[in-house]
């Protein structure tokens, strides 16, 4: 936290937004508690959290429409408290979230409202640089004289970009900018704000996609319980323990191929579930089992599994207990010892079909399950690459061949076990 | 410009259609006057202030009374084109001043309507739906009850019974320094039942005046003068100016509370000088015409189906078109055998209208 403001105080006060000790409450409901934040010219920081974390009365406290509790909003070196509403919608522009506006203005009316703040009450002239170059930027010139009302969404939240453009304000705040839109139309949306930032406005989004949010911006500010949790490169933060707190769930983080940049992936509430499921060896079928089972509620373990197998990492992301090998040899001392200690503590055995299943599966007296829920021809090179095919199947062992079949299975399994006293 | 272009146009064109629909109005009545003389009479009618003196006035309540100052202007009138004598006193004592008079209210109504209509984002709005209308007529109908000796002491009573029930509204419905205009709307319709409550009962005790009450109730411009225009036509201009002033606002403020407070606009301040110009404007025009419905409804409405909902334009145009329609009601209404109260002629021509509006879906956009 200190080093946020150490890197502040060196940088210009022009400009930028700098919120102290921000607190502010609903009648007896804390909303914010204690935020401190710094947003900077030239820089994109995205505000996540979950709902009801107070992203949106954050944003409410930046640009005047309410009056914080206690704590300091400063505007381009100036504090809110003394500023006009005039005043500070010079400094920052809102984009709203995407609202039915049921009026019949055209865009060109309702982009000229964001020359607002720079006119006197009897002027009615329009200036028409501000709100032309706002067309202009946001792609909007063509459907000047067309009302809001006819616009698709994704128009109109470029018509209101285009209005808060015209207020000529150098920061942008965007209260989710992408809630209502296709992906065609986020990635448009934040493309063009990250093309405004690099002009150099400084822009504080509340965004509830955190994909996009680590894609477009430079920082993040993960928002949760009216405090701010964790704070940093999308890396950093997505990283964060306290992601998943603040979520309430449970959340994995990949790099996304295509982008490069960090992807979360967040997995709905489970339901409980008794019984303790070894899934051994790696592979496709293996991940599928895991996800499947972890998503049902059960203690699941792992092992062996290929080092950096898809199989590992999603393990340590859902804090499952996993044994590990080194890929393309074979499973010896310790790392066998230790799989087969979990697949005995295990009620059932899952055997997939990729590499290290039979290091286990030779060893395991629990009820066994063999999962082939891929048929592709590389498990099976994997499985031969790891010195390890897997035994035939024994005729007690059943064989499952979907995610569904698996989940029945080891229920059953479950069931006996219970039911057997054991 | 494009927008002063507008502006001009439109209120050019309502202006002269105000014109004709006065002189046409001029003409109408037990003694048919031609074009020309209503013309020329309406020319000579012409005056300007040209001094001012202070004149005492006895007002008084039972027997006690006091004397008070009252300004009195002297007028010039610098025309005189050849009338009959007959037909100018005719058309500038008895026609001029209902007519004025007619087309100030119109002015006032539509004005206000078009303002708490934007105000409220809400087309079924009115310019009594805060309870000015109510609360005039409970100053009204209790002057009627129970006299007093005064100049204007029924205007008066109502104008201040309309200020008192507005801002009895806006009292109630606001919270620390915030007035949601849902609980204004809310506590209007209360307060509108309440004071119809207060009305039922005042008017049992009208005794031989329950005639002149009902008369003033269903709204009439039948004792008009020119006094009422004096004391009418400032309040009028003046508050026009002031919401003329405060249209870009309100345009902003269609958007919803939270982008116009992010667009600059001090909302609440704007709301209250909003619901203060109109509450005023209404109550100067109910004052001297008695509760006259639907002008401040209909006008509005249709308006801003031909000029948008841009009030730097939809105000100017409705006030010249509610003058304008308020006129050629009270023309109808006075036309007959038996004249009825202006009031029955707008709500009878106004609700069907209304009504045709609903039924092609024009009334959901604002």
């Amino acid at each position: 936290m200190s080093s946020e403001f150490d890197r502040v105080a060196n940088r210009d006060e022009a400009g930028a937004v700098r919120v102290e000790n921000l607190s502010h409450s609903f009648g007896d409901v804390a909303v914010l508690d204690g935020v401190d934040l710094a947003v900077d010219p030239g820089e994109f920081v995205a505000l996540v959290g979950p709902n009801g974390a107070g992203k949106t009365t954050l944003l409410r406290l930046l640009n005047g429409v309410l009056e914080p509790d206690s704590g300091t909003v400063t505007l381009g070196g100036t504090s809110t408290a003394a500023l006009s509403a005039k005043a500070v919608s010079r400094q920052v522009a809102t984009v709203p979230q995407d609202t039915h506006i049921g009026f019949s203005f055209t865009v060109e009316q309702l982009v000229e409202m964001g020359r607002t703040p720079h006119r006197s009450r009897l002027d009615w002239t329009s200036d028409t640089d501000p709100i032309e170059r706002a067309l202009e930027r946001t792609e909007t010139a063509q459907f000047r004289d067309r009302t809001v009302d006819e616009l698709s969404g994704g128009q109109r939240q470029r018509v209101l970009l285009a209005r808060a453009l015209a207020q000529e304000a150098p920061t942008l705040l965007l209260d989710e900018p992408t809630a209502s839109l296709d992906i065609n139309h986020q990635v448009q949306m934040l493309s063009l704000v990250e093309e405004l930032v690099d002009e150099g406005k400084a822009a504080l989004a509340a965004i509830h996609d955190l994909d996009l949010a680590a894609r477009y911006c430079d920082r993040l500010l993960l928002l949760s319980d009216g405090e701010i949790r964790a704070r940093g490169s999308p890396e950093d933060v997505l990283a964060d323990e306290s992601l998943s707190a603040a979520f309430g769930t449970k959340t994995a983080v990949t790099q996304n191929p295509a982008t490069g940049t960090p992807t979360v992936a967040a997995f709905t509430e489970r339901p409980p579930a008794d019984g303790n499921v070894h899934i051994a060896g790696g592979g496709e079928s293996s991940v599928r089992a895991l996800r499947t089972l972890w998503q049902a509620g059960f203690d699941v373990s792992i092992g062996p599994v290929p080092e950096g197998d898809t199989t590992a990492t999603l393990a340590d992301q859902l804090d499952c207990p996993a044994v590990t090998a080194p890929p393309f040899s074979p499973v010896s001392g310790k790392n066998r010892e230790a799989a087969i200690a979990l697949a005995r503590a295990a009620d059932v055995v899952v055997l997939s079909s990729g590499p290290g299943s039979g290091v286990v599966a030779d060893e395991a007296t629990e009820p066994r399950i063999r999962a082939r829920l891929d048929e592709s021809g590389g498990a099976k090179r994997a499985t031969a690459a790891m010195g390890d095919g897997g035994p035939e199947p024994t005729a007690t062992d059943r064989v499952v061949e979907s995610e569904q079949a698996l989940l029945t299975a080891v229920r059953e399994c479950v069931e006996a076990v219970e039911e057997g006293g054991v | 410009m494009r927008i002063h272009t507008r502006v001009l146009c439109w209120s050019a064109a309502l202006f002269g259609a105000l014109v004709c629909t006065v002189l046409f109005s001029a003409r109408v009545g037990p003694e048919s006057i031609d074009t020309w003389t209503v013309a020329r009479a309406t020319v000579n009618t012409f005056a300007y202030p040209s001094g001012l003196s202070i004149e005492t006035a006895r007002a008084g309540v039972w027997g006690y009374g006091l004397n008070l100052p009252v300004p009195d202007l002297s007028y010039t009138q610098p025309f005189d084109l050849a009338v009959g004598r007959t037909d100018q006193i005719i058309v500038q004592e008895l026609r001029l001043p209902r007519i004025f008079l007619g087309a100030i209210v119109g002015f006032s109504l539509a004005t206000a309507g078009a303002v708490m209509q934007g105000f409220f984002r809400n087309p079924m709005a009115d310019p009594s739906i805060i309870g000015v209308s109510s609360g005039a007529a409970v100053g009204a109908v209790a002057v009627i009850a129970f006299p007093i000796a005064m100049p204007f002491g029924l205007q008066t009573a109502a104008f201040v019974g309309a200020l008192i029930a507005a801002f009895g509204v806006y009292l109630i419905a606001t919270e620390n320094g915030r007035t949601p205009v849902a609980t204004l709307l809310l506590a209007g319709l209360a307060i509108q039942t309440f004071l119809g409550a207060v009305i039922s009962y005042l008017l049992l005790y009208t005794g031989d005046s329950l005639e002149e009450a009902v008369l003033w109730l269903m709204g009439h411009l039948r004792w008009s003068s020119w006094s009422d225009v004096e004391v009418t036509l400032p309040i009028a201009v003046g508050m026009f100016v002031v919401l003329l002033a405060y249209a870009r606002d309100l345009n902003v403020m269609l958007l919803g509370e939270e982008d116009a407070q992010a667009l600059g606009i001090d909302v609440e301040w704007t709301k209250r000088i909003l619901l203060a110009g109109a509450s005023i404007i209404t109550a100067a025009g109910v004052a001297v015409a008695g509760i006259i419905g639907f002008v401040g409804l209909i006008i509005p409405h249709m308006m801003r189906l031909l000029v948008g909902p841009d009030h730097r334009i939809l105000i100017p145009t409705s006030a010249l078109a509610g003058a304008t329609f308020l006129v050629a009601a009270d023309t109808l209404a006075r036309a007959g055998p038996a004249e009825v109260p202006v009031g029955i002629v707008t709500a009878a021509v106004g609700a069907p209208f209304f009504l045709f509006l609903l039924r092609r879906r024009e009334v959901h956009a604002l």
